[in-house]
């Protein structure tokens, strides 16, 4: 998995969650991530027990129904269920900008370099990619000027020339 | 004219040079055809019948013949000589080679010109009033407020991913020159009470299988409110659209599906939730931009040009003048169009000379400024009367005076079965045949005003809904066949036109229009125009006209 690093580089980790099918034994306590189903069923006791949470969204889950939890929890796994399918860049766009979210969000499924920059700018900060470390740092850096503000704070054109001027 | 800051261009490099990448990747094997495939329609690559076509960006349909010029090299040096101006104000070539693309790319941006967004499920190249900025009855320049557009929608990283292809159109004017009721949306900017500027925001207009004319969802927005609101609408777009479905992905088909009042409730609400502070337009970067549009300088001339009305008395210039020249904001100049629709041409095709000496001609007598129309035709919109004539001879010697703007021979058509690979029929062979019917101009002007619009397959690229006579190429056991529609507009009295009767055969497609042209003339009443005599009397008299004879299936 690639994570985003304090300083804006990206870094190859383990993963540190393990996923936690719905029919599955919750076993000993450790960093698990739920589907949302067993999330609303078994989290309050799995908290009980010491686990850490995740969950993993659907590309039709609406953030906002998790929005209550949210401060709880360690992860959010936003679904491309096809690259094509654009849903999770507004879902994690909510997830920082309306809902102050700081934990991890995570890209999961058709995960595609070239979407590396827009995931970035909406807010993703892990990724369940193949892609080499290097290569997804490259496509996050790639343009250095960016015309609307957006999850990643960086500053967009018209504010730069406001600033300039 | 908007020119490029540095920032501006600082982006249109990096996306080339992440194009040669993803280019080289794709020639190497390590992308997919079905990854790269979005990714090379989003810089304006498509697959077609022979091979690569690249569309190239006219943002808002302006040009500087500096832009001309350097297209006109493209045409020259990677194409066949020549290009193709679409419905959506673009220019495509048809005959580019993939492994050339980078190249090709990395040329128009040293000219400011790029293909970002000509294509894909993202926000596409915003189109406008081609007489915007000379226009006498805008409320303000709508091409200031496509530049915002153009800017917010470029490489937007939530929205460039979307259900499906999403268009914007905006006009300032009561006459709309720019249908914006065909558009996902279409924005007409007004002056409230208080002199204030406004949008008027309309949803959901569209083509295609299912065509829909656009519905009012906000009236009355303040104009500096334009990006958080748009934002709003692609957000409640981009979560709700469908995406089951390649033919109910549009937004049209959202709204018909919720309703018009529970989609614009749901818009509201987003709206209200965002914060605006991030999104809109400063009024200082607003002013820059608006800054960047000011009327040049155009020398005071007197009401009447005595060189004009003098010329007037030539019938051929004055046949160009009542056609194609337009009433100009500022006294003693007028907005010209040159007709990309001469007899026996490929509609919206223009060659790599004409292009060089039309960029040549506005230099002389336009300010260096060009536009692109939606009906594929090029605007140039700061003439002095004085001038007219020299530029209609400097056009006749390159072949594009044709007098025919919005008559009958002013035809819209697809490239069609010539070149697309969804295409049922051709369409360039049907508009030239029904072209030639109307050679005569004494004819042609008789019949005035005569929108006729053709597209080879329902995917209407075309706009045939929107013709006062529509033309849609079918395929009937693999014939070639022609529906006819009757009625439709894309101005502001937008309509979609009705089916009139079975399908004709490709032959017989030239015989019914001008069957049509003459009924109209037999029964319309004075002043009324072809769709005016339509809407009067409804198919009836129309249908007897054309099936007397055709042979249909
Ligand atoms: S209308 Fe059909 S045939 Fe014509 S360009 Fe569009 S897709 Fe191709």
């Amino acid at each position: 998995m690639l994570i985003l690093s304090e300083d804006g580089g990206v870094r190859a980790v383990e993963d540190r969650f393990t996923v936690l099918g719905d029919e599955e034994g919750a076993g000993r306590a450790r960093p698990v991530i739920l589907s949302r189903a067993r999330f609303e069923a078994d989290a309050e006791r799995l908290w009980s027990e010491g686990f850490e949470l995740g969950v993993r969204l659907a590309a039709d889950d609406k953030v906002e129904d998790l929005a209550y939890d949210l401060p709880r929890l360690a992860v959010v796994a936003l679904e491309f269920p096809k690259f094509r399918d654009g849903r999770a860049f507004t879902s994690a766009v909510l997830l920082r900008q309306r809902y102050g979210f700081l934990g991890e969000v995570r890209a999961v499924g058709d995960v595609l370099l070239d979407q590396a920059f827009a995931m970035v700018r909406c807010g993703f900060s892990a990724f369940e990619t193949r892609a080499s470390a290097a290569d997804w740092a490259r496509a996050i850096g790639r343009y250095a000027v960016v015309y609307q503000t957006s999850a990643d704070g960086r500053q967009p054109a018209f504010l730069a020339r406001a600033t300039k001027s | 004219m908007y020119a490029y800051d540095g920032l501006d261009r600082s982006l249109v490099r990096d996306r080339v040079d992440e194009f040669r990448d993803q280019v080289a990747r794709r020639l190497a094997g390590s992308l997919s055809e079905e990854q790269f495939k979005p990714l090379r329609l989003m810089n304006g690559l498509y697959l077609q019948l022979h091979g690569y076509m690249l569309r190239v960006a006219i943002p808002y349909g302006v040009l500087s013949s500096a832009k001309l010029r350097a297209l006109a090299h493209v045409a020259r040096r990677w194409d066949r000589g020549y290009g193709h101006f679409t419905t959506r104000q673009n220019l495509q070539f048809h005959w580019v080679k993939l492994s050339e693309t980078p190249d090709i790319l990395a040329y128009l941006a040293e000219h400011d010109l790029h293909a970002i967004q000509t294509s894909g499920n993202c926000i596409r190249n915003t189109t406008t009033d081609p007489f915007a900025g000379a226009a006498r009855d805008e409320a303000d320049d709508p091409r200031v407020w496509c530049e915002v557009i153009r800017q917010w929608s470029t490489l937007h990283p939530e929205f460039s991913y979307l259900p499906r292809k999403f268009k914007i159109a905006v006009t300032a004017s009561a006459k709309d020159r720019a249908a914006i009721k065909a558009h996902d949306i279409g924005l007409r900017l007004g002056r409230d009470a208080e002199g204030r500027l406004v949008f008027e925001v309309l949803v959901g207009g569209g083509l295609g299988r299912t065509p829909h004319i656009g519905a009012l969802v906000k009236k009355d927005l303040p104009a500096d409110r334009l990006l958080s609101f748009l934002t709003a609408i692609l957000r409640v777009y981009n979560r709700e659209g469908r995406r089951d479905n390649l033919y109910k992905a549009r937004i049209k088909i959202l709204v018909s599906e919720l309703g018009l009042a529970a989609f614009a409730e749901k818009v509201e609400q987003e709206w209200a939730a965002l914060d605006p502070t991030e999104i809109d337009i400063l009024g200082t970067e607003l002013a820059r931009i608006r800054g960047q549009f000011a009327l040049a300088k155009l020398d005071p001339r007197p009401a009447v040009s005595r060189g004009f009305e003098a010329a007037r008395t030539r019938e051929d210039f004055a046949r160009f003048a009542r056609n194609n020249i337009a009433p100009h904001k500022v006294q003693g100049y007028g907005i010209v169009t040159i007709s990309l629709k001469g007899i026996g041409d490929t509609p919206g095709d223009c060659t790599a000379d004409q292009m060089e000496a039309i960029a040549d001609l506005a230099e002389s007598y336009s300010q260096s400024e060009i536009r692109v129309t939606h009906a594929q035709n090029l605007v140039l919109p700061n003439v002095a009367l004085d001038d007219a004539l020299a530029l209609f001879e400097g056009l006749r010697a390159i072949g594009l005076a044709s007098a025919n703007i919005n008559l009958a021979s002013d035809i819209i058509a697809c490239p069609g079965l010539d070149y697309c690979a969804l295409a049922n029929a051709r369409a360039i062979p049907i508009a030239q045949a029904i072209a030639r019917r109307f050679e005569d101009p004494i004819f042609e002007e008789a019949v005035g005003e005569l929108q006729v619009k053709i597209s080879g397959c329902i995917n209407a690229c075309g706009h045939h809904h929107l013709g006062h006579i529509g033309i849609l190429g079918v395929d009937k056991k693999g014939e070639e066949y022609y529906q006819l529609t009757l009625g439709g507009s894309g101005a502001e009295d937008a309509a979609i036109g009705a089916v009139l009767g079975p399908a004709v055969a490709a032959g017989d497609v030239a015989d019914a229009v001008e069957a049509l042209a003459r009924r109209y003339l037999e029964v319309r009443q004075p002043e009324e125009r072809f769709l005016d005599t339509v809407r009067r009397l409804g198919p009836t008299p129309f249908k007897a006209a054309v099936y007397e004879h055709a042979d249909t299936v």
